[in-house]
C-alpha cells in the first residue's frame, strides 16, 4: 500500500489538488468495492443504502452527483455496475414528480423502463415526464475507471483483459492504483503482460531515471501500439534539439527498444501477408478446383464454371431466406444443397449439351459461354441484378486475436479450413472409390478405358457433375467473402483458369499449390503495386510462365498427355 | 486456276465473295447517296444514324474477318481480339483527344480534360505524337501488330496451343482491361476518352465526315477482305490451313509452323487494330469496356454463326448478330442474353458451319465439300 502512494505522489506534475484528492479517494472505493462484492452478496440494508444512493443521483448538481456514485459503490448492490454504465452512456433517467430513477432506452417518444432495484421492466413511459441524468467529463472519467476495476474483478479473462486495455487508454493515477492492486492477484498470463505494460508506460512519467529505464527495457517488444507511441515520444527530437527525455541511457533503451518493436512488428505483418495470401489463395483453389476436375478429365474448358458458383452463392441465400432463425446453420446446411444444385444443373448442361461436342474443345468453350449468359439471365430475372444481402453466421464473425499487431478473421480462417476438407475428400473420393478409378482412367486413356468396360458416357456425366457440384460449395464460401450478385461468376472465372493452367491440368496438387502461390504472390505484391496492378504483374508473370511450361508446374506425364 | 491471273483468282470462284462484293459495293455507294442528295423526310432519305449503325456494322465486319482469319484458317481461337481493337480505337481515340485543343472543358491546348482534372502538368510520353494523325494512323497499325507479334512469338515458340492459347489470349485481355481502368494509367481511366471534336479537321458530327467515315470503313472492309482473300487462297495461306488440319504432321514436312502462325496473328491484329479505328470515330466514345472478356468471345460467335473459315460468312454472322443485338437491346432488352446465350448453344450444336454452312445446303447443287474441324 505504501508503495501506491510513494507511485502516486511521484508523478511529475500532478499537485495533489481537492479534485485529485476526490478522485483518488473514489479510486480507494472501487478497490474495496470490489473486494467487497467478491467476499459476500448484496444483503437487505445494502438494497436500502443503494436505494437511497440512487436517489441522489436525481439532481443536476455533478459535485452531488459524485458523491451519489460513491455511495452507490459503498452500497455493493449487485447492480450498482449496471447503474454506473447506464449512467456513463446517457441511459439513467429520473422521473419528474417522483425523483425515482430508472434504466431506460427510448423507443421514439417513449421510454422503456427498467427498475434499477430489481432490473425488471417497468413498462414505457412518456419522454417527457423524465429527466436524463447527464454526466460531464470529470464524473465519466471517475465512472470509467470504477467500471474498469469491476470488469477486473470479473471471472471471465477477456473481460479483464479489455479492462486493463480500457484504463491502459487514460492512465492516471486512478487507473495506475487499480492495475496495481490487480497485478499480484491476477492469475492469467494474458491480462498480466497486459497490466505490466500498462504499469510501465505509467512508468516512463517517472521523475527517476532508473525507474524509467527499467520501465523502457520492461516494454522491449511490446506491441502494444500506446507503447509505442510513448517510446517514440520519447526519442523525437522537439525543434530547439532537446528531448523529451532527459536521460542519455534511457534514450538509447528507448531507441533499441523500438527497434525491437519494429523487428516483431514487421515480422508479424509479414505473418498476417501470409496468411491473407494463403485465404485468398484457398478461394482461388475452391473456385479452380472443380474446373480441374472438368478440364483435366474430359478436356473441356466450362466457362459456365463460375456461373455453377454463382448459382451456389444465390443457394446459401435462399437457404437464409428459408430458415431466418437459424442463420448460423444455414451455411452448413447451404454446403450439401448448393452441391446438388450446381451438380444437377452440372449434370444437364453435359447430358443437353457437352456429350455432342465431345471432341471439339473450342466449341464446347462457346456453348458452355452461352450457358453462362442465360444463367446469368436467370440469376437477373429471379432476383434482380442487385446483389443480395447474405448474412455471416456469428461464428464465422469476429477476429482471433493472437496478439496487438497479429489477428485473424474467423471467415478468413474458415476458408483455408474449408479448403482444406474439400480438397480431402476429392481426394479421397478420386483415389479411394471406384468412381475416382473410373475417372482417372478415362482422364488417362478414353478409347482404352472405353474398351476394358468402363462406361465412358456415364463416368462424364458424374465427372461434370462433381466438378459442378464442387463448383457450388465454392460459391457458398465466396457469400460469405463477396457481393453475391450475377457478376459474381465472372470476376473468378478467369482467376480460376489461370490456377488450372498454371498447377498443370489433371493434377489436383498442381491446383492446390498453384492457388495458394498464386494468392500469396498477389498480396504480397499489393502493398507495393496496389491491387488491380499486383493482379496485372500476376497475370503477366503467368502468361510468361506458360511460354516457359506450356503444361503447367506438374505437368500429366505419359503417351496421353500429348494433345 | 492456278495459272490466272491473281486478280481474277481473288474475284472469281466462289459465289459467297461475288455476292458479299457486290453487295458491299452497292451498299458503300448507294447509303451516301441515300442520306446526302434526298431531304429529310423523304422516303428514300438514310437517318444518320442508320448510315453510322451501318458504319458500325461495317467496322464489327473487319474485325470478324480477322478473327476468322486465325480462327476459321489456321485454327487459332483467340479470345484477345477485342484487346487489338481496343488499341487500335485508343490510338484513334488519343488523336482525336489531341485535336480538341482548347475547346475542353477546361480549355488547356495541350492537356486533355482528364489529365486537367487529375492535375497533371505536362503531357505522359506516350501521347507524344498523336497530335499527327499520320502517327496515329501508324500507331494504329504498330501497336497492335507488334503486341501480336510479341505475344505470338512467346505463345507458338513454345508450342501453346488449343484451350490453353485461348486462355492466356483471355488473360492477356483481361490484364489490358484492369490496366486501362486505372486512372494513373494516363488513358483516361474508366471514362476513357470521349467528346470528340474534329478529325482531320472536319467536324466529326457533319454529314459530310459521316459519310466520309462510312466510306473509309466501306473501303477498309473491302480492302481487308480482298487481303485475307489474297492470303488464304496464296501458298502461305495453304500451309496454314495445313496447320489448322493437322499441326504436327505440317510440322514434320518442313514447315515452320511457328512463323506462318504468328505473321496470320500479327496480320489479323492489325485488322483489328484498323477496325477499331474506324470504330471509334463513329461511336464517338472509347473506354476500357471494350476490352472486356465478353467482347472477345461475342467477335467469336459472330464468325461461328455466320460460318468460319469462309471469311463473308464472318460478315455475314458479325452483321445479322449486331442487328439482332441493336433490336432486342432496342425493344426487349431483358431478353438478349437469353437471345445470345441460346444462339451460342444452337450455333455449336447445330450449325458448325453456320448460316453460311445452311445456306450453301440448300442453294448448292453439289454437297459442300469444304472440311472445317475445331
Amino acid at each position: 500500500m505504501t508503495n501506491i502512494s510513494c507511485t502516486l505522489f511521484a508523478v511529475p506534475g500532478a499537485s495533489p489538488g481537492p479534485l485529485f484528492l476526490a478522485r483518488r479517494a473514489l479510486g480507494w472505493l472501487a478497490l474495496l468495492l470490489v473486494v467487497g462484492m467478491l467476499a459476500r452478496p448484496a444483503a437487505a440494508a445494502e438494497s436500502t443504502s443503494f436505494e437511497q444512493a440512487l436517489g441522489h443521483l436525481a439532481t443536476a448538481n455533478f459535485k452531488q452527483k459524485e458523491r451519489a456514485v460513491g455511495e452507490l459503490l459503498d452500497a455493493r448492490h449487485a447492480n450498482t455496475r449496471a447503474v454506473l454504465n447506464a449512467l456513463l452512456e446517457g441511459t439513467l433517467y429520473y422521473r419528474k414528480d417522483d425523483r425515482r430513477v430508472f434504466i431506460a432506452a427510448a423507443q421514439d417518444a417513449s421510454l422503456r423502463l427498467l427498475d434499477p432495484l430489481t432490473m425488471s421492466d417497468a413498462g414505457t413511459a412518456e419522454a417527457s415526464d423524465y429527466t436524463k441524468i447527464t454526466t460531464n467529463n470529470q464524473l465519466r472519467k471517475t465512472l470509467k475507471s470504477a467500471l474498469a476495476s469491476f470488469d477486473l474483478a470479473d471471472p471471465d479473462a477477456n473481460v479483464r483483459l479489455a479492462a486493463v486495455n480500457e484504463l491502459m487508454r487514460s492512465l492516471d493515477a486512478d487507473s495506475v492504483s487499480i492495475l496495481r492492486a490487480r497485478q499480484s492477484s491476477e492469475k492469467n498470463d494474458a491480462v498480466r503482460t497486459a497490466i505490466s505494460t500498462g504499469l510501465a508506460i505509467a512508468d516512463l512519467d517517472s521523475a527517476d531515471a532508473a525507474v524509467r529505464l527499467a520501465a523502457v527495457e520492461q516494454l522491449e517488444g511490446s506491441l502494444n501500439p500506446e507503447a509505442f507511441n510513448r517510446l517514440s515520444a520519447l526519442v523525437t527530437k522537439a525543434d530547439d534539439g532537446s528531448y523529451a527525455e532527459p536521460d542519455e541511457n534511457v534514450r538509447n533503451a528507448a531507441r533499441a527498444a523500438l527497434n525491437e518493436i519494429d523487428n516483431w512488428r514487421s515480422f508479424y505483418r509479414t505473418l498476417e501477408t501470409l496468411f491473407f495470401g494463403l485465404s485468398l489463395g484457398s478461394v482461388l483453389v475452391l473456385a479452380a478446383i472443380g474446373l480441374a476436375i472438368t478440364f483435366g478429365v474430359m478436356g473441356v474448358i466450362n466457362m459456365a464454371h463460375g456461373e455453377l458458383m454463382m448459382l451456389g452463392a444465390y443457394t446459401t441465400y435462399v437457404i437464409q431466406l428459408l430458415m431466418p432463425q437459424h442463420i448460423g446453420a444455414s451455411v452448413l446446411v447451404a454446403i450439401p444443397v448448393a452441391f446438388l444444385v450446381a451438380g444437377g444443373v452440372g449434370v444437364l448442361i453435359e447430358r443437353g449439351i457437352m456429350r455432342f461436342l465431345y471432341g471439339r474443345p473450342l466449341e464446347t468453350l462457346l456453348a458452355t459461354f452461352g450457358v453462362s449468359l442465360v444463367l446469368q439471365q436467370i440469376v437477373r430475372d429471379i432476383f434482380t441484378a442487385n446483389n443480395r444481402p447474405v448474412e455471416t453466421p456469428a461464428w464465422m464473425a469476429g477476429s482471433l486475436q493472437i496478439n496487438e499487431a497479429f489477428s485473424i478473421t474467423y471467415n478468413r480462417l474458415y476458408v483455408v479450413l474449408f479448403m482444406l476438407i474439400v480438397f480431402a475428400i476429392l481426394q479421397l473420393v478420386l483415389k479411394k472409390t471406384s468412381l475416382g478409378l473410373k475417372v482417372r482412367a478415362v482422364a488417362q486413356n478414353r478409347a482404352m478405358a472405353k474398351s476394358m468396360g468402363v462406361r465412358t458416357e456415364w463416368v462424364d456425366a458424374l465427372t461434370f457433375g462433381l466438378g459442378s457440384g464442387i463448383a457450388g460449395v465454392a460459391g457458398v464460401a465466396l457469400s460469405q467473402l463477396t457481393n453475391v450478385g450475377p457478376n459474381l461468376g465472372q470476376s473468378y472465372i478467369i482467376d480460376s483458369f489461370m490456377v488450372v493452367v498454371f498447377g498443370g491440368v489433371g493434377n489436383l496438387w498442381g491446383t492446390l499449390i498453384g492457388g495458394m502461390s498464386l494468392g500469396v504472390v498477389n498480396q504480397a505484391l499489393e502493398p507495393y503495386a496496389g491491387a488491380v496492378l499486383a493482379k496485372i504483374l500476376v497475370l503477366i508473370a503467368l502468361i510468361l510462365f506458360i511460354q516457359r511450361r506450356p503444361r503447367g508446374l506438374f505437368p500429366q506425364k505419359g503417351r496421353a498427355a500429348e494433345n | 486456276m492456278q495459272t490466272s491471273h491473281p486478280a481474277i483468282r481473288l474475284l472469281a470462284g466462289e459465289r459467297g465473295t461475288q455476292v458479299f462484293l457486290a453487295l458491299l459495293l452497292t451498299v458503300g455507294v448507294a447509303a451516301p447517296i441515300m442520306h446526302l442528295a434526298f431531304p429529310e423526310g423523304s422516303a428514300l432519305h438514310l437517318s444518320s444514324y442508320t448510315m453510322t449503325l451501318m458504319g458500325k456494322y461495317m467496322t464489327y465486319a473487319l474485325l470478324a474477318i480477322a478473327v476468322d482469319l486465325v480462327w476459321g484458317y489456321c485454327g487459332i481461337l483467340s479470345l484477345g481480339h477485342a484487346a487489338f481493337f481496343a488499341l487500335g480505337g485508343y490510338a484513334m481515340g488519343m488523336y482525336l483527344m489531341r485535336q480538341i485543343g482548347t475547346r475542353g472543358v477546361y480549355g488547356d491546348p495541350v492537356l486533355p480534360d482528364f489529365m486537367v482534372f487529375l492535375n497533371w502538368q505536362e503531357l505522359p510520353w506516350f501521347w507524344h505524337g498523336f497530335d499527327m494523325f499520320w502517327f496515329a494512323a501508324l500507331m494504329v497499325i504498330v501497336v497492335p501488330g507488334l503486341l501480336a507479334l510479341a505475344f505470338g512469338w512467346l505463345a507458338f515458340r513454345s508450342r501453346v496451343t488449343g484451350v490453353y492459347l485461348s486462355i492466356i489470349t483471355q488473360a492477356l485481355t483481361y490484364a489490358l482491361m484492369l490496366a486501362f481502368f486505372r486512372n494513373d494509367m494516363g488513358f483516361g481511366g474508366n471514362n476513357g476518352l470521349t467528346d470528340f471534336k474534329d478529325i482531320l479537321g472536319a467536324n466529326i458530327n457533319a454529314p459530310g465526315t459521316r459519310v466520309a467515315l462510312f466510306v473509309a470503313s466501306a473501303v477498309a472492309l473491302g480492302l481487308g477482305y480482298l487481303a485475307c482473300r489474297y492470303i488464304t487462297l496464296s501458298r502461305a495461306g495453304r500451309v496454314v490451313q495445313a496447320i489448322r488440319d493437322a499441326e504436327s504432321r505440317t510440322r514434320f514436312i518442313g514447315y515452320r509452323v511457328e512463323s506462318y502462325k504468328l505473321w496470320v496473328f500479327a496480320f489479323s491484329a492489325v485488322l483489328a487494330g484498323i477496325a477499331g479505328a474506324l470504330y471509334v470515330p463513329q461511336v464517338g466514345i472509347i473506354n476500357p469496356s471494350e476490352f472486356q472478356p465478353i467482347n472477345s468471345i461475342e467477335i467469336v460467335i459472330w464468325v461461328a454463326v455466320g460460318g468460319r473459315g469462309t471469311l463473308y460468312g464472318a460478315v455475314a454472322g458479325a452483321v445479322l448478330v449486331n442487328y439482332a443485338k441493336t433490336y432486342f437491346t432496342a425493344t426487349i432488352p431483358e431478353l438478349w442474353l437469353y437471345a445470345l446465350g441460346t444462339l451460342f448453344v444452337i450455333v455449336t450444336l447445330f450449325l458448325p458451319k453456320g448460316v453460311v454452312g445452311l445456306a450453301d445446303k440448300f442453294t448448292s447443287r453439289e454437297p459442300a465439300a469444304r472440311a472445317v474441324t475445331a
